[in-house]
């Protein structure tokens, strides 16, 4: 989570907005943005991010750009290359169609024809994963150099990028944040805790068939509805925590034990409790991060309580979890101090530095 | 040499070819095949009903017992197409009733089907035994009620997500007493209540019954009571699935499970307790079909729980709420799985889909017998598809759904060119894809290039240029049906080769950059070709300009020339 709650943090700056320490996770950030700044170095020879940013206005509305001197993107992203060459690009390959490219970059399709079926067996032999043309190829070559021409154009194409100078039309790249900016403009659901605010609702998208969008949406309905012994759906409650600065939910119908739901509750309010421990401990933060937690909890310092139908706050863990899920309204993580009042606690473990 | 057979041994040739594309081409070696095929082809697939007229149909093949048409184009399912725009089943049952009587089966996908259909195909075929219907409306339950009163010889009543509306909800008492030919009864679909007196009835008296899915007014103690007397049951859509674990009921039901050793294949629980669902545990070792994507109400530990008992598992839809781990479970325990579709579990929720790449990894690794997918999900890598491509080679149908219709690969950025594009290589015999996520021209490239099989295809938000689409028309030459929404394609690809669409059933391209003058002159080229402008609100009134983008396009071969039901938003130029 705060990962990438820092990520928010520097596309926001990027875009203009102030940028807001909301955790104090200063160590944190800077991590991250290292990390992303990579990226998008990485990213900046490949992607001509601009062309491919959608806009989803009204139709006749997009820019005229967008088509014209398109680069498409160059085979030589690395890693994917090895796993799966799709394209050819081997030198000797390049330089010969460097050859038919040269003399023309706006040829028709007719054109490379001829450069084609030179090329042909060459580039489609190596490796199980190359197209293996001479194999599933019959019929007239004709036919078959139709077929492919699209593929040829294509290639010429690509391998036209890889020569640096051969191609005057192409278009300056756009670093990774742009495309992440214009992305969160149009649909923030990049970001797993985005606010839904910034999105775009798209008619027909996702594509789900209407009845399976009306059956669900009014099975849904119906079981938040009912009540007592027939409730299958989620079941969602608010979890505060003193001194963070926002709330989370929970379904607690996905968890079974409190076992399993104090631990849950310890990984999203982790980050909280690591900057109110403070930073003595020397090992890794998770370590830190969750036996501070536990501490905490089973410690005098926090302590998880509910608040039942009628109102009144209750320790958690004493009546039997199906019961428990009844009847919790919501979730509130207190400090020990706050806590007195609620039975009190017996402590196992020493009390840690705070 | 082939002439000297007399024709009755050739139809008894022929007789062994079921396949419609066997027939078809068996039809087009000489003119005699061409007779001796017509007059025993007992099937029709039409998969455009605008292609051709119910008139032309009969009198070529005057024997016709099963007919299956589709109407509407398939962006309709998502409200792109307006309900009123066509697909009229009528015309086509007043035609068979006149000409061809003997129909027996009927099967619908994306029509209107009125009352009046109903009653016509009630009253005019006498051998009628077996109607689809899948995506369907415009009828009621008063529709139904005249099929079960009238069909004598009823055999199958099959209805799909259909849209239905509920006035009086006694279709079912309608079966007579007399009936007990029903071996397929599926009602899964309808809303309202129905007559579970009856219900229990029918189910007695029929003994051949084999399939049978109930809706959600089915309530246990009736669906025990029902597997009590149908335990020969094969495929089985459990209604209402709440009640008190405690209860009397939920231990017959658990008791009368244990015997339906027959059931291969459930489906439904529309209501669900999940705390119920050991009920199931029992034949859950049997089963090769499992379809739990109406049943949000079952949470992913409870899923797991009863997947993993699935080990003989073919074909299994469920909801985003099995979550990646789940899927993990699943590949471990579900090693014959053959078709996955994985649907969102709260669709207007936009936000928050519950699988990733990983899941899709996952069970990739474990099932390498997967050939058929529908995957909706939050993000999706290249590595991961080059992966799948990898493990599962035998793909036939790849749909991938990713929430934001242009989202990049989720950890290098980069547009998912080169997974799609390691889809359509590894899989050789890849016949339906649909992609998504941030793609450019690059993998319609690859697609053009690698998808040789490659029959349908669904563009949406999708490409940079015409480059594109003309890749994917050149390359792929057993293109069926295209269709793109909310991509950069305009005139140059659509007109780059308007003979190729003779070859295709259809294509729709919408909020593409196509304006109405190429329309017009692709049109005006093709007269074996309808081009359809769909105008939603009052783009096109008075004059339209030939250089405005059009909205909605939709074109598709026919025999027979414009159609004459189109309502006045649909122009046929």
């Amino acid at each position: 989570m705060s990962s990438s709650a820092s990520v928010d943090c520097i596309t926001q700056s990027g875009s203009g907005l102030k940028e807001r320490n909301y955790l104090g996770l200063s160590d944190c950030s800077s991590v991250d943005s290292s990390a992303v700044s990579n990226v998008s170095e990485e990213n900046k020879n490949n992607l001509n991010l601009k062309a491919t940013e959608l806009r989803l206005g009204l139709p006749g509305s997009r820019s005229p750009e967008r088509d014209s001197d398109f680069t498409l993107l160059s085979s030589g992203k690395l890693d994917e290359k090895q796993l799966f060459p799709l394209l050819p690009s081997k030198d000797g390959i390049c330089s010969l169609m460097q050859k038919s490219v040269i003399s023309g970059n706006k040829r028709g399709f007719s054109d490379t024809v001829d450069g084609f079926s030179e090329i042909k067996s060459s580039v489609f032999t190596e490796g199980k994963w190359m197209f293996n043309a001479t194999g599933s190829d019959s019929g007239t070559p004709q036919s078959v150099v139709e077929a492919k021409l699209a593929g040829s154009a294509g290639i010429n194409m690509i391998l036209s990028n890889n020569s640096s100078g051969a191609q005057p039309s192409m278009k300056k790249e756009v670093p990774t944040r742009a495309l992440q900016e214009g992305h969160n403009k149009i649909n923030g659901s990049n970001n797993n805790n985005s606010a839904p605010a910034a999105k775009a609702q798209v008619v027909g998208w996702p594509p789900i068939r209407s009845f399976r969008k009306n059956t669900l949406a009014t099975t849904l309905k119906t079981n938040d509805e009912v009540d007592g012994k027939t409730v299958p759906g989620a079941l969602f409650v608010k979890v505060s925590m003193d001194g963070a600065p926002y709330l989370r939910k929970v379904d607690l119908r996905t968890y079974s034990t409190y076992q399993e739901l104090s631990s849950a509750l310890e990984k999203m309010f982790m980050c909280f409790t690591i900057r109110q421990c403070g930073s003595q401990e020397a090992p890794g933060r998770e370590m830190l991060g969750e036996n501070k937690f536990k501490d905490l909890v089973h410690g005098s310092d926090y302590v998880l309580t509910f608040e039942d139908k009628d109102g009144d706050w209750m320790l958690v863990g004493d009546v039997p979890w199906e019961m428990f899920i009844e009847s919790c309204k919501r979730l509130k993580i207190m400090k020990g101090s706050d806590a007195i009042g609620l039975a009190p606690r017996a402590t196992e473990k020493p009390k840690n530095q705070n | 040499m082939v002439n000297y057979f007399p024709e009755e041994v050739l139809e008894h040739v022929f007789s062994f070819l079921t396949s419609h594309r066997d027939r078809n081409a068996v039809s087009l070696v000489c003119k005699s095949w061409y007779n001796v095929e017509r007059f025993s082809r007992g099937k029709v697939f039409i998969g455009n009903c605008y292609a051709i007229s119910p008139e032309r149909l009969i009198s070529r093949f005057p024997r016709v017992r099963s007919l299956t048409l589709k109407g509407k184009p398939h962006f309709a399912d998502f409200n792109l197409v307006l309900h009123d725009w066509g697909g009229y089943v009528y015309p086509w049952i007043e035609a068979m009733a006149k000409g061809c009587t003997n129909l027996e089966e009927l099967r619908l996908k994306r029509m209107l089907v009125s009352d009046a259909s109903l009653e016509l195909i009630a009253k005019s075929f006498p051998n009628f035994k077996s109607l689809v219907l899948v995506s369907c409306e415009g009828f009621t339950t008063d529709g139904l009620a005249a099929i079960a009163s009238n069909c004598r010889f009823l055999r199958e009543l099959d209805l799909q997500e259909n849209e239905v509306e509920d006035p009086r909800g006694q279709w079912l008492s309608c079966f007579p007493d007399s009936c007990t030919s029903l071996a397929s009864l599926n009602f899964a679909c309808l809303k309202g209540e129905v007559n579970l007196a009856a219900l229990e009835r029918l189910v007695a008296r029929c003994r051949n019954l084999k399939s049978l899915r109930l809706n959600h007014a089915v309530p246990p103690d009736v669906l025990q009571k029902i597997l009590a007397r149908a335990p020969q049951l094969v495929d089985l859509g459990a209604g209402s699935f709440v009640h008190d674990p405690e209860s009397e009921t939920y231990n017959k039901l658990k008791n009368v499970m244990q015997k339906c050793t027959s059931i291969r294949s459930l489906s439904g629980f529309l209501d669900v307790n999940a705390r119920c669902l050991p009920a199931i545990y029992p034949i859950c070792i049997n089963l090769s079909s499992l379809n739990l994507s109406y049943a949000p109400g079952i949470y992913s530990k409870e899923l797991v729980k009863l997947i993993r008992k699935c080990k003989k598992l073919q074909c299994l839809w469920i909801l985003d709420t099995i979550g990646d781990k789940g899927l993990s479970v699943v590949a471990s325990a579900c090693k014959e799985l053959q078709e996955l579709r994985v649907f969102k579990s709260d669709p207007n929720d936009v936000g928050n889909a519950a699988v990733t790449e990983e899941g899709l990894v996952a069970i990739s690794a474990g099932c390498p017998n997967l050939n058929s997918l529908l995957y909706f999900c939050r993000q999706m890598t290249n590595t991961a598809l080059i992966t799948v491509a990898k493990n599962c080679p035998n793909f036939i149908r790849f749909r991938l759904c990713t929430l934001d219709p242009i989202t990049p690969d989720a950890v290098t950025m980069q547009p998912l060119d080169n997974g799609f594009g390691a889809i359509v290589q590894s899989c050789k015999g890849l016949k339906r894809l649909s992609v998504s996520g941030l793609l450019t021209d690059q993998v319609f490239l690859y697609i053009g290039m690698y998808a040789e099989q490659l029959e349908m295809l669904s563009i949406a938000f999708a490409g940079n240029s015409d480059k594109g689409m003309v890749y994917v028309l050149n390359g792929c030459k057993k293109l069926k049906k295209l269709e793109i929404r909310d991509s950069p394609f305009g005139n140059m690809a659509l007109l780059a080769d308007t003979g190729k669409y003779e070859t295709m059933r259809s294509l729709w391209m919408s909020s593409c950059k196509v304006t109405f003058g190429a329309c017009k002159s692709l049109a005006e080229k093709m007269p074996r070709l309808n081009v359809e402008i769909i105008n939603e609100g009052d783009e096109m009134e008075g004059g339209s300009d030939d250089r405005q983008n059009v909205e909605k396009m939709y074109l598709y071969r026919t025999l027979v020339g414009p159609r004459k039901d189109a309502p006045d938003s649909v122009w046929t130029l």
